[in-house]
């Protein structure tokens, strides 16, 4: 930084040198000079008022003038308000911001809320020396540069002779009573009307231009700056002409030095594209040319009522090379152009595999540069993915034409979701990074056999294997599948994925199954870098590497296994939950047995939604909807955000999910860790759970879920429900639509949404219960927020997940509820529900009723259980192998 | 004439102490012990209020002063990162932060005196560290809330003023402005200094050292390095640098923005690395200086230290690499 230039900043820098081009101030968010910002504001309506800011910023407008000086509001409160809301919008913020107002008290509070260094507009000398050096010192104290009116005690400079006495008077005191750097002094020498028919006025527009080169020559390192509209003034409903003359006084004014100003940059026209005649006639206005200038434009003006023009997007990247082009359309996901640009690049390139090895992989390289490098998020580089297949599709012919086949590739990897499991978004979007980052992907499915998946890869001749699983059976598919490989004398890595994998299970369990690399990654980013070393030169010393980590995981792992203390299962039991049955309050439920759900609109299930998990999907974490705004992750956020509104809109007005729900409430007690039905019609149906085991701090519980039902010795007759709903019906038609467009982007958001749809039936049929059905809760009045965190009394756990890890359980609810029949959700042999978008589980009503995660658990309590459930204890073993404490 | 900060500055490249929190941590200290006899009722834990030990166990941070200097500190922080009215909130020791910000700079002063007396050619001062409070002036806590605002500037300045005039009473040859993820804070604080300078009727260096928080490369409140040197740059700055969140190799690249722009001295303290899955420190001082030692070859800082997890082994390897380098001067102003 030095003395000569002005610095301003926002979130980032602006810096105006010597060479800069004119900076451009948004003017919109000024209240005297917008009728609409003036009626946002008035209503309170900031968010739309926001969206003013953000058009301006947009628009490339480089710092922002805010002004809230109306007698209707409160100026002081608007702006600070106004300020706050805009420091929360990373896309507005970014920018500087000129605080705006003829009152000191609302420029200081404005002062007050504004980390950046910003510009104060303005200060004057019109209540005399003392009050302007007063605010001119405090300014400097708070950091910020000056716009300084030509105004003094007399009043508003109207004259050359004025504007620089005034001027140079304001400059001296600034630089030598303030210390006021000369650099962040900007000068306002007042743009009047011109062509009012005023003798007095015809040389406002000139007085100006030779204020502005007087100014910039004399006073070093001054800056000028002004209100361009005004000079239009006497033109009001005459675009064509303001947009003339806006442009010619620009001109004009840029030439003598002025080097910012606020200037509507839709109410502009380029300069060299103004009509001749118009042209001449309004730079006679302007510079005083001639006698009869103002009443030449009047009458041209009369002749020539015209609209203003519309102006479009910036499209300047079309004039790019068809390259650049390509890659901008990549970079950005921008799908509109990619046909006739693929096209253009065919013919110029005269071969279809040199656009895809050529501009099309330069592309996705930099996509993928840009991902590697935490400068793209992941529902970005799905979209350049849906450029990229929408490209290669419109090549597909000519290259089957031209029966060139094969690129060349990163690599081949074969991808599946294990049997047994059909979860799948996750695996899709490790599969559309791979894509981008030039591997060859080839997607097998959900519910793939190992068989196949191995065969798969010996015929395409893979370089490695993806597997992915959501559900905990899953664990064990993988490890059938990396024994399968080791049998085959397969040498390809395997890596792993999906939510209920993990590093330690990889090293522990997997790893142990195959004597060649396997790898644990759980997040797209992951996968590419990973792959790559595993397939370069490099391979051997990164998968000796890798094997070292994971048998350094192993170790440790055993190591602090062993260090845990478990209870005898015996003991366990002896501290369970102990809940005072003669106390607690138990309600009957208003109607027993099972009933159906149905004809709920997705509607009323949108405002259940808990949308933080939906983001975690994308890969963007964070809370929702802090994470909009996050500055990192906020603006693809919103992004996703607003094309997930879009898709959650179109659902709601087809109703395209169909949600169907059933569940069931009854009379039970528990007895020997399990919870049977006790009503006629229910005899013999039981619930199987298991009791945490490991050693607790004195007064901590071994809690098991059959805890918080009242036990047969209690005498008390008590209540158990359990549930099944779905969201998913209809999806598989929408997601096959979607994929082909090559639309990843839409099909993957639809299926995440559809989950979160399911978890917010859960969550609606839950409180429905609770108010209705059971009815223990009918005073209960909790909004979405509390929901989500759970402040209601009873829980409703689902089978598979850490309170009752056996998936087997469903079958029982499946059976109970006639779940099939009445919602079509089918069990997998794993246990996973199909379609995906479901959610199941338990009811419990009990106030002390609470979630927890069983953990590990010994050998006595699986026999105990395996004799419960009637199974052979191998069976059981293999069932709830992530949950043992020992080797099977 | 009393060795002064700015004029130190110049002969030699000033090496900052390390952590204050990583060394307390190694005393194990109790609830106990931190309310000492005098806080022996107070109504709530003070167990982890770091800066009350000015109060209750000055020995200790005697002792680590005096470990930092021994090992070639230049310069001691004040154990007052959180001696502010805000901070202490928490606590319910709002009205204890005058005397903890005085009592911190006089403990920090005296270890400095006594290493100065023993090896006069190499002085050696106290900074006053001045924190950002728990509380950030330009954004909302409250997700639905935007324009929400938990403190206000004016409210800032009121808080700082005092903490900064108790430090100047105590002895401070600066002051040090750290951690800024709100470059608000920061500007609410500058303003403070000027006005417990003018209350003291003493005057003393300024630093500032603000925190990038991520690979974004920007701080808490989104600023971007350079943004954020400009928002500062109307303070009258000894110095402005980097600390804390990122280790030095992934700082480098942000203290090189402020080295290329800024016209005051250069400092930065990073954190011992990154922390591991247990959030705990684990780079060695061995491979902390080799970090550093990219500073020092691009003549990036005048002022070095360490930020979490350093100690003063850290320091040592620090110091005696520094010790190798002539200080870069100030770009001078075109």
């Amino acid at each position: 930084m030095d003395d000569v230039t002005l610095v301003l900043s926002g979130l980032e820098p602006l810096i105006i040198t010597k060479d800069s081009n004119f900076v451009n101030i948004g003017e919109r968010t000024n209240v005297t000079g917008s009728r609409k910002f003036l009626r946002l504001i008035k209503e309170g309506n900031f968010d739309e008022a926001l969206s003013i800011a953000r058009d301006q910023v947009e628009g490339g407008a480089q710092i922002i003038d805010i002004n809230m000086d109306e007698g209707m509001i409160d100026g002081k409160e608007a702006m600070v308000h106004f300020l706050n809301l805009i420091a929360a919008e990373p896309d507005i913020a970014r920018v500087p911001i000129m605080i705006d107002s003829s009152k000191w008290e609302i420029i200081e509070a404005g002062l007050k809320v504004v980390q950046g260094k910003s510009v104060v507009n303005s200060i004057s000398l019109k209540e005399g020396e003392e009050s302007f050096l007063y605010q001119a010192r405090e300014i400097r104290k708070y950091g910020a540069a000056v716009v300084v009116m030509a105004f003094d005690e007399e009043g508003q400079a109207d004259s050359f002779e004025r504007r620089k006495e005034i001027c140079e008077r304001a400059y001296y005191l600034l630089v030598n009573e303030v210390g006021f750097p000369p650099k962040d002094i900007i000068f306002d020498p007042n743009v009047f009307p011109v062509a009012t028919g005023m003798d007095e006025h015809r040389k406002n527009a000139l007085h100006f231009f030779q204020a502005t080169k007087w100014i910039r020559t004399n006073l070093p390192h001054a800056h000028v700056s002004g209100g361009v509209s005004n000079v239009s003034f006497s033109f009001r409903g005459n675009p064509a002409v303001r947009e003339a003359m806006h442009s010619a006084f620009l001109f004009h004014a840029i030439k003598e030095g002025m080097d910012m100003g606020i200037v509507n940059p839709t109410m502009l026209e380029v300069y060299d594209e103004i009509p001749k005649e118009l042209l001449v006639l309004v730079e006679d206005v302007l510079l005083d040319r001639t006698d009869d200038a103002t009443e030449k434009l009047l009458d041209y003006a009369d002749r020539f009522k015209s609209e203003a023009k519309t102006k479009e997007k910036d499209l300047s990247w079309r004039e790019n090379s068809v390259e650049k082009r390509l890659e901008y359309s990549l970079v950005k996901g921008i799908t509109d152009f990619i046909e006739e640009d693929t096209e253009e690049a065919r013919v110029k390139l005269n071969s279809p595999l040199t656009v895809i090895e050529g501009p099309l992989m330069d592309g996705m390289n930099v996509v993928g540069d840009l991902f590697g490098s935490g400068k793209m998020f992941l529902p970005q580089v799905v979209k350049s993915a849906r450029v990229m297949k929408r490209s290669v599709a419109y090549l597909t012919p000519y290259l089957e034409a031209e029966k060139s086949t094969g690129r060349s590739s990163a690599g081949k990897i074969i991808m599946a979701t294990v049997k047994g499991d059909v979860h799948d978004i996750g695996k899709n979007i490790v599969g559309v990074v791979m894509a981008c980052n030039n591997f060859e992907v080839v997607d097998l499915g959900v519910m793939v056999s190992a068989d196949k998946i191995l065969d798969a890869a010996l015929s395409e001749n893979a370089d490695a294997i993806g597997l992915s699983g959501l559900i905990t059976p899953s664990l064990d598919e993988m490890i059938h599948v990396a024994k399968e490989m080791e049998t085959r004398k397969f040498s390809i890595p395997l890596l792993i994925g999906g939510a209920t994998t993990s590093r330690v299970h990889t090293a522990v369990k997997i790893s142990q199954a195959y004597s060649n690399t396997i790898v644990h990654v759980n997040d797209a980013s992951r996968a590419v870098p990973v792959l790559s070393g595993l397939l370069s030169s490099d391979a051997e010393s990164i998968a000796s590497k890798i094997k070292d980590e994971y048998d350094h995981v192993r170790t440790t792992y055993l190591a602090k296994k062993s260090a845990k203390t478990y209870l005898p299962f015996e003991e366990a039991i002896k501290n369970r939950k102990e809940i005072d049955w003669d106390v607690t309050p138990i309600t009957k439920p208003s109607t027993l047995g099972v009933q159906l759900v149905e004809n709920v609109e997705l509607e009323v299930l949108a405002p259940y939604i808990d949308w933080t998990p939906y983001f975690k999907t994308w890969g963007l974490h964070g809370k929702f909807p802090a994470l909009l705004t996050d500055n990192v992750i906020g603006e693809e956020a919103t992004k996703v955000w607003e094309d997930t509104q879009r898709m959650l809109q179109e659902f709601v007005a087809g109703n395209l999910l169909q949600p169907k729900g059933v569940f069931g409430l009854f009379e039970a007690n528990e007895e020997n860790e399990s919870v049977h039905l006790t009503g006629d019609q229910y005899k013999g149906t039981s619930f199987h759970f298991l009791r945490q085991q490991t050693k607790k701090h004195k007064d901590a519980t071994n809690f098991n879920l059959a805890d918080f039902i009242a036990p047969v010795h209690s005498g008390k007759k008590d209540y158990i429900g359990c549930f099944a709903v779905t969201t998913g019906h209809g999806l598989e038609e929408i997601v096959a639509k979607y994929e082909a467009e090559y639309d990843d982007y839409n099909a993957i958001m639809a299926k995440a949404l559809a989950d979160r749809f399911a978890e917010a039936f859960a969550e609606y049929m839950h409180e429905e219960v609770r108010k209705k059905h059971w009815g223990y809760a009918t005073t209960e009045n909790l909004n979405n927020d509390d929901l989500i965190k759970e402040s209601y009394d009873g829980i409703r756990p689902a089978p598979g997940y850490p309170a009752c890890p056996d998936h087997l359980e469903k079958a029982s609810i499946w059976k109970l509820l006639e779940v099939e029949k009445h919602t079509g959700i089918s069990l997998t042999e794993s246990y996973a529900m199909y379609p995906t978008a479901s959610v199941s589980g338990y009811y419990f009503g009990n106030r002390e009723s609470q979630y927890f995660g069983l953990g590990k658990i010994n050998q006595d309590q699986v026999a105990h259980y395996a004799k419960r459930r009637g199974m052979p204890l191998e069976e059981i073993e293999k069932w709830l192998a992530p949950n043992l404490n020992y080797d099977r | 004439m009393k060795a002064q900060l700015n004029e130190e500055a110049k002969k030699r490249i000033l090496v900052l102490d390390g952590a204050m929190g990583t060394m307390i941590q190694r005393y194990k200290l109790t609830e106990n012990d931190f309310r000492g006899d005098r806080f022996e009722n107070h109504p709530i834990a003070l167990q982890g209020n770091n800066d009350l030990l000015a109060l209750t166990q000055p020995t200790i941070l005697r002792e680590i002063h005096d470990a930092y200097f021994e090992a070639g500190a230049d310069i001691a922080e004040t154990n007052t990162f959180s001696s502010t009215t805000i901070a202490q909130e928490d606590y319910q020791l709002s009205d204890f932060a005058y005397e903890l910000n005085l009592k911190s700079a006089q403990i920090a002063k005296a270890s400095a005196d006594h290493f100065t007396k023993l090896t006069p050619n190499k002085p050696r001062f106290v900074i006053g560290s001045v924190g950002p409070t728990n509380r950030t002036a330009s954004l909302s806590p409250d997700v639905n809330n935007p324009a929400f605002r938990a403190i206000t500037f004016d409210q800032l300045v009121t808080a700082y003023t005092e903490q900064c005039e108790a430090l100047i009473e105590g002895g401070v040859d600066g002051l040090l402005i750290e951690t800024v993820f709100d470059t608000l804070n920061a500007k609410a604080a500058i303003f403070a200094t000027e006005e417990a300078m003018r209350k003291t009727g003493k005057t003393v260096p300024l630093m500032v050292s603000g925190t990038i928080t991520d690979a974004s490369g920007r701080t808490l409140s989104g600023q971007t390095a350079h943004a954020f040197l400009i928002s500062l740059s109307h303070a009258p700055l000894l110095s402005i640098g980097f600390n804390c969140a990122l280790g030095a190799a992934q700082l480098r690249p942000y203290v090189d923005v402020l080295a290329q722009h800024a016209n005051c001295y250069v400092s930065a303290h990073p954190n011992a690395g990154l922390p591991n899955e247990m959030g705990d420190y684990d780079e060695s001082p061995a491979e902390m200086a080799a970090q550093i030692k990219s500073f020092l070859d691009r003549g990036l800082v005048n002022i070095i230290g360490g930020c979490c997890g350093t100690t003063p082994d850290h320091i040592q390897a620090i110091a005696e690499l520094a010790a190798n380098y002539t200080p870069p001067s100030i770009p001078q102003e075109a």
